[in-house]
């Protein structure tokens, strides 16, 4: 499983599909949600003699509403009907291969997969139904549920309890099943309510937090000065023994080296085990880093970028030192991001227990089920087949899930204890031990020629690497043979004709040792935009050209832009479409009263291999007395190609745009003595209803292959609204978050 | 150490310090887990209660504070779970992760309740301490609109 290497986006799908798919085809009742005679054609879903679907679903539901999109896919294939169709968030096993939710991948992953495995099913059950209703099943359709042939017509409980359904798929006859051409699609794309919904409105929806068992007992940590350095040298906790109903502290010892220096405060209820950790004393070991601050860890960025040996190269053409050292005009910026937590609302929690075999059953949310399982069979010397991750609703994702370091101490805590133990963190412990988005620092810099035509870009860029240190499996390398994460230089790869152009990425090695960096909703794109899109503003004025031509006559198409079928056929040419539409969209160019303006920006989301192109147009108003930023309506259009579920599409563009824009205005702290310094929300700000500017979000339809939309909007706001800043104002702030003393220093600075 | 109150119209008593809050007896002891610990200082709203109707966060009530006093959490709304402002929280698609989503419909509900009609300020000033951390924002306030009508409609 964590053989992932070269990387490569197919080859990730392909290898998904084959785990798949080997398992899938042997009929047999193998998960427990199927009852006995219920029709399994794959894993991916059952038929009962009640003809309700219940589609298996191994992606986390964490607000995407990605059951009900995965749920018509299949049943659009398979002809069923949409009122009998359920979905089924499984636990961990071995049989679904990789289970992962993140990288706007789910859709766009699970589309041919589900789609064939539809098809599959709709074949048999018109071959079983054709036979049951005597007639050939060439003269037989599927609709609604139902095997018509001949003027008669059988429903497909009926097939499952009269037939004999026994047929079975190799990997290769599921990946040559024909899928139906867009225009026969009955489900996908049309609008449909979230089937996750009900839940989530009356309080029956169970989170992780609110998992329960029998002879459970309450866990707080103890979180150590430093995340990945420290050492319990003692424990104090005589006063804690006053605590009514206080347990226990155990320093946890951690052969996967998940949580080092956590102590476990045990107690008979979170409000004991919460008062005792307050009057618990524990002395660390805590290495250097205890020390660090947001500073130390940005200039070693800037010293690394400093030495043009360091890192990987991403893109590397030739001409690029020729193109700048021929250059008639260059431009030189730099841009920086400051830490920005995830603070999802759920903090996490974990209840571990062992079962009587010695398995062992973690009941959380989680993301990446196929990135802590090693870590936990490390952690508690079992094998990953003794344990299971039950599935919960998760309080909020984005990104942090992915990394299921906090299943660690509960299990750790259970084994020790011998009882099930259900550990919570506070809001401030949640943010401490948060793998937040690691500051970033970027220079970027573009030569001209005659004319202010571009010759040559060069960008590097510098940050912490969640990829680094918690896949590494996962690092494809450059052209210097020098491994990366992907995920935290994407953007910087951009489609726009720029002539020769270098990507450079570089880990920040002190941000990888100080604390665990995270992805972040959209990770790398998040501060790759920023730099690469508040820069094409800055280049085209250096030049004296207008930001939304200077950009369109670089998304040319051309070369390595034109784009590869099927993902992202048409290229760059659909990116300038998506911006084009925009513009005339948000009335680029139309005079704005004094103090207000309009800027743009456009990306193409998350990955080159899966491209959403998406572009924002953000009018704000500053506000020149104090700096103070309004943002009055963002604009946005995205060409997804298909949309498969309309409603859940628009619902993660919203909440994607208002993430982009938090982040931009609202969020941010600094890594400070070891942690960051702001851990709840006295502190931390993130943006609030008031604060919600109008919204207006345009999908530009298509036909193509369903691509990501959990992310992609986060990656273009935040530039937009800084080009906004400067079209209201003439001031230039180059450091994410936005505070208005930055947009205050600009402006005198202009002047 | 033992505090008596009325929860969803139904008496209960719950042990533990006084100071210990509401939130945890309604979550941990009494089991109606609907109503949610987000950040433990009041400041996300996602605990959110009604104390003898007016809306408190739970998460810094003290428990000793609500003797004989009655609360009404997610699951006391409507015994079907299909209170007006739920049936628009459904109506307007309005929750993503779900997680705050309770907190939200019980300040809606104490907003409606004191403004059946309110405009888009009054709905953002007793909203703004409720976090939306997918940030549905957009969807929330149509949801409340939506509510405020068929509410009104029903009266009419």
């Amino acid at each position: 499983m964590n053989a992932i290497a070269p990387f490569s986006r197919r080859g990730f799908l392909a290898a998904i599909a084959a785990t798949g798919a080997a398992m899938t085809f042997a009929v047999g009742p193998d998960d427990a949600a199927a009852a006995a005679g219920d029709f399994e054609p794959t894993i991916w879903y059952s038929i009962g003699r009640d003809g309700i679907v219940t589609v298996n679903v191994i992606r986390a539901e964490m607000g995407q509403h990605v059951g009900t999109a995965i749920a018509r896919i299949v049943a659009d294939e398979l002809e069923a009907d949409w009122s009998k169709v359920r979905i089924n968030h499984v636990d961990s096993a071995a049989k679904w291969g990789l289970m992962v939710t993140g990288g706007s991948w789910s859709v766009w992953q699970s589309y041919p997969l589900m789609s064939q495995a539809g098809a599959a099913g709709r074949m048999v059950l018109i071959e079983e139904g054709a036979k049951l209703l005597g007639v050939d099943p060439k003269t037989c359709t599927a609709a609604n549920s139902a095997v018509s042939g001949g003027g008669k017509s059988i429903g497909y409980g009926d097939i499952v309890a009269r037939g004999n359904l026994k047929r079975s798929f190799t990997a290769d006859e599921l990946g040559k099943m024909p899928i139906k051409k867009a225009a026969d699609r009955r489900l996908v794309g049309k609008p449909s309510a979230q089937l996750d919904i009900g839940e989530k409105v009356d309080g029956s929806g169970k989170f992780g937090i609110d998992a329960k068992v029998d002879g459970m007992v309450y866990a707080r940590p103890k979180i150590p000065p430093t995340r990945n350095e420290s050492k319990v040298v003692s424990v104090d906790d005589s006063a804690a023994k006053a605590v009514p109903g206080y347990i226990r502290t155990i320093t946890l010892e951690d052969p996967s080296n998940t949580v080092p220096g956590w102590a476990m405060v045990i107690a008979e209820s979170f409000v004991a085990a919460d008062a005792a950790c307050e009057l618990i004393k524990v002395e660390w070991s805590s290495g250097d880093t205890a020390k660090t601050s947001e500073a130390d860890i940005q200039k070693r960025a800037s010293a690394l970028i400093a030495d043009p040996k360091a890192g990987a190269l991403v893109v590397e053409d030739p001409g690029v030192d020729a193109a700048f050292a021929a250059a008639k005009t260059k431009l030189e910026r730099t841009y920086t991001t400051a830490s920005a937590l995830h603070f999802q609302l759920e903090p996490v929690n974990a209840l571990a227990l062992v079962n009587k075999d010695g398995s062992y059953e973690i009941h959380t949310g989680n993301q990446w089920q196929s990135l802590v399982l090693p870590w936990l069979s490390k952690a508690l010397g079992v094998p990953e087949d003794k344990i299971v991750l039950k599935t919960y609703l998760l309080g909020g994702g984005f990104g942090r899930r992915l990394n299921g370091d906090y299943a660690v101490p509960a299990a750790l805590a259970a084994k020790a204890l011998g009882r099930p133990v259900k550990m919570v963190c506070t809001r401030a412990d949640d943010s401490r031990f948060d793998s937040f988005r690691s500051p970033s620092v970027q220079v970027v810099k573009m030569a001209f020629g005659e004319g202010g035509r571009v010759t040559a870009m060069d960008h590097a860029a510098c940050a912490g690497w969640p990829t680094q240190v918690m896949a590494p499996f996962f690092m494809p390398k450059g052209a210097n043979d020098v491994a990366y994460d992907p995920f935290a230089i994407s953007g910087a790869n951009h489609w726009y004709s720029v002539g020769a152009q270098r990507v450079r990425a570089v880990p920040n090695d002190l941000a990888n040792r100080a604390f665990r960096p995270g992805w972040l909703r959209s990770v790398g794109p998040g501060w790759t935009n920023w730099a690469v899109e508040c820069f094409m503003d800055e280049a085209a004025q250096s030049v004296g050209k207008d930001p939304l031509a200077f950009r369109l006559a670089m998304l040319d198409g051309a070369g390595r832009n034109a784009g590869t079928p099927p993902n992202s056929v048409g290229g760059a040419k659909r990116q300038a479409a998506v911006l084009s539409r925009l513009a005339a969209k948000a009335g680029w160019g139309q005079q704005l009263p004094k103090g207000t303006g309009l800027g743009i920006a456009t990306t193409f989301g998350q990955e080159r291999d899966m491209p959403t192109w998406v572009a924002c147009a953000a009018r704000v108003k500053v506000d020149a007395a104090s700096g103070a930023v309004k943002v009055e309506k963002l604009t946005l259009v995205a060409d997804a190609g298909t949309i498969v579920s309309p409603e859940g599409a628009l619902a993660q563009m919203e909440g994607a745009a208002l993430w982009g824009m938090s982040l931009a205005l609202f969020e941010g702290t600094e890594f400070e003595n070891g942690s960051p310094r702001d851990t709840n929300l006295d502190g931390y700000t993130p943006l609030r209803m008031a604060d919600t500017p109008a919204l207006d979000i345009e999908f530009i339809e298509s036909a193509e292959v369903p691509v990501g939309l959990g992310e992609p909007a986060t990656t273009v706001v935040g530039p937009a609204i800084g080009n906004a800043i400067f079209n209201a104002c003439g001031a230039r702030v180059r450091h994410l978050p936005i505070r208005p003393e930055a947009v205050l220093n600009a402006l005198k600075t202009k002047s | 150490m033992a505090t008596t109150f009325k929860l969803n119209g139904r008496e209960v008593t719950v042990k533990g310090p006084d100071d210990s809050p509401l939130l945890w007896a309604i979550r941990d002891e009494l089991g109606l887990t609907g109503t949610k610990f987000g950040c433990g200082i009041g400041g996300c709203g996602a605990c959110t209660v009604h104390l003898d109707g007016e809306p408190v966060r739970a998460c810094v009530t003290p428990v000793s504070s609500i003797a004989g006093h009655a609360i009404t959490t997610i699951e006391g709304l409507d015994a079907n779970g299909r209170d007006p402002l739920q049936t628009a929280w459904i109506e307007a698609q309005a929750p993503q992760c779900g997680y705050c989503q309770s907190g939200q419909i019980m300040s809606a509900a104490a907003l409606l309740k004191s403004t059946p009609n309110p405009t888009d300020a009054q709905i953002d000033d007793a909203m703004n301490g409720n976090l939306c951390r997918c940030m549905s924002y957009v969807r929330i306030r149509k949801a409340i609109k939506l509510a405020s009508s068929k509410m009104q409609g029903a009266k009419a």
